[in-house]
């Protein structure tokens, strides 16, 4: 046969069964993009979670004002100058995930944390008496311990509480986000 | 096992349509005149048992989606409304709540039956890792449907589950804010989870009909783990011999979950779970369906995040690999005196992580549960490979017939 000499040889037919081949590829993979993509935040997830701002004068010393953000807790802690004291005397050298409280509250006075435990996503206890061993919060759902400033100090979640973005716009406001 | 249909269908009608499309033959080959071994026990039930759940899964199922609302402001409400509103809106619902719990009671004694007989040896393996996916997709579609009634429990329980793919490491919070659809818990989780809830159930039933190709294919394994050597002496035809003892099981099972629907339909679930969700509050004890509760308490027993998390899919990822774990050329445990004994063992090790899974994870009871964890893995990664090389099987009878008819084999004497 004619053709059996030109085997070795590509072919007007390789290139093309390559080029369908690609195409097809690259069409499967963009009508995968769209199917993958809707399930992240929608326009109007994104439009609700917009920064919020808190009115800091209705806070107490000593307090703690627990507003929702996008759908979780965020802990604002009018923190006491013991609390300060033992937030910023911790050694580096005893934190599971270790962090200064300067790094983690831009006001020493005000401590901003989201209030979802690391571990698993419950949410830490944080009224009195039941902040735990070191003042600050305490899961409750699998025993993690938190302290002033809101870090990690005993039990199975492996970081700190979280510090959202946040900013101070005037002294008694508060923008988070 | 299963040879070309000999089938040929009494009425002229019938004989047209067969020509035009085989069903009558298919049918015939699988499930009148198919060979089963005439030594199978009532642990061999379990099949049509799991078969009878699913589809009374799927028919409560789809009723209850007729009445309900998947929305976080009126998901809870559209469950009180089944429960008082909706013509036996109580008795569909409750017939499904507990139809997932006899679910998981009837997959648990089929999967602890394969392991009793080694079900999942050569040449089953494609029959066995086809079961386990079953068994994912059955945790995964049980799991999607807790969510739907909005109580604290569908919801913490949400989120906890949700929380393990955030210990993945660089891209772990992409993909919990993905699942999610926000950046927490919420509307949109809830919408895909009531719409995956109803496509999962509808994939179980297609891979169960792999499930039982592949179990046509290889013919069913027996309680003495010896193969099919001759049809006529070791089989009877699966119709009326197989029909009629898997209908008197089910008949059995059916009484046993209509107790739990008619007397105590809420005993299995948790009381919590009739408190609508509140996203700012935790309940005190967040405890799973007690069919998950083996692995809660593998996914506590350790003490880093991601650790829990590998170990605790670990656990079920195992039962892929267990037909080339098992070494021992032996399938049925009558014959193997040290597995027996381990395997039991390994029941009781199950039943104790689901204790303690339900227990706060402080003191003694993690210390139980890790010692109990290694227990886990031990029997699949060291004693099933070891065994193979140093237990004495008993004397095996050659073939069915003589295990039955009492011609060797310990087994004999029974009769």
């Amino acid at each position: 046969m004619a053709t059996a000499t030109m085997a070795d040889e590509p072919t007007r037919r390789d290139m093309l069964f390559i080029a369908t081949g690609a195409a097809a590829a690259v069409g499967a993979g963009s009508l995968a993009w769209p199917l993958v993509s809707q399930m992240n935040p929608d326009a109007s997830t994104i439009a609700a979670g917009a920064p919020i701002e808190v009115d800091l004068k209705a806070i107490p010393e000593g307090g703690i004002v627990t507003v929702k953000w996008r759908g979780k807790p965020i802990f604002v802690r009018h923190r006491t100058k013991k609390e300060i004291d033992e937030a910023v005397s911790a050694k580096l050298a005893d934190l599971p995930d270790p962090q200064t409280d300067a790094a983690r509250a831009k006001k020493p006075e005000w401590l901003i944390v989201i209030g979802v435990c690391t571990h698993l996503g419950c949410i830490p206890l944080g009224t009195q008496g039941t902040r735990g061993e070191y003042d600050g919060w305490f899961c409750p759902c699998h025993g993690s311990v938190y302290d002033t400033s809101g870090r990690i100090r005993k039990g199975p979640a492996p970081k700190n509480l979280e510090v959202p973005a946040y900013a101070f716009s005037s002294d008694t406001k508060l923008t988070i986000g | 096992m299963s040879g070309p249909s000999t089938f040929v269908p009494k009425s002229a009608l019938g004989r047209w349509f067969e020509s035009r499309l085989p069903i009558g033959g298919l049918v015939h080959s699988s499930f009148i005149v198919y060979p089963t071994p005439r030594n199978l026990n009532y642990w061999w039930t379990f099949g049509a048992i799991l078969s009878f759940m699913l589809g009374a899964q799927i028919i409560t199922g789809v009723v209850l989606a007729m009445h309900y609302t998947p929305h976080v402001d009126h998901a809870f409400s559209s469950v009180e409304h089944i429960m008082r509103d909706v013509n036996w809106g109580w008795f569909i619902r409750y017939a499904h709540s507990n139809g997932a719990s006899m679910f998981f009671v009837a997959v648990y004694i089929h999967m602890l039956r394969g392991l009793y007989y080694g079900s999942y040896k050569a040449p089953r393996e494609v029959l066995w890792i086809l079961g386990v996916i079953i068994y994912l997709l059955m945790m995964a579609t049980g799991f999607m449907g807790y969510v739907l009634p909005w109580g604290q429990m569908s919801f913490w329980g949400a989120t906890v589950i949700t929380n393990l793919f955030s210990a993945i490491p660089l891209v772990g919070d992409s993909i919990t804010t993905w699942l999610w659809g926000g950046y927490s818990v919420d509307n949109p989780t809830l919408n895909r989870f009531f719409s995956l809830h109803y496509l999962l159930p509808f994939m179980i039933a297609g891979v169960v009909i792999l499930h039982v190709w592949a179990l046509h294919v290889t013919g069913q394994n027996n309680p003495d783990g010896v193969e099919v050597k001759n049809v006529e002496r070791d089989t009877l035809q699966f119709t009326p011999y197989a029909t009629i003892k898997d209908s008197f099981a089910v008949v059995c099972f059916m009484i046993f979950y209509a107790w739990f629907i008619f007397y105590t339909p809420n005993i299995l679930g948790d009381a919590d779970n009739y408190i609508p969700a509140n996203p700012l509050s935790t309940p005190a004890h967040i405890v799973p369906e007690w069919y998950y509760l083996p692995f809660y308490a593998i996914l506590r027993a350790v003490p880093s995040k991601l650790g829990g998390v590998i170990l605790m899919f670990g656990a079920i990822a195992i039962l892929a690999f267990l037909p080339w774990l098992d070494t021992s050329r032996v399938r049925s445990a009558k014959y193997r005196p040290m597995y027996k004994v381990f395997f039991w063992a390994f029941v009781l090790a199950c039943l104790g992580l689901g204790f303690l899974g339900s227990q706060p994870p402080e003191g003694g009871y993690t210390i139980a549960a890790r010692l109990l964890t290694l227990y886990y893995f031990a029997f699949f990664i060291v004693i099933m490979p070891l065994l193979g090389l140093f237990e004495t099987p008993k004397p095996m009878p050659a073939t069915i017939a003589d295990a039955v008819l009492g011609k060797g084999g310990s087994a004999a004497a029974k009769h």
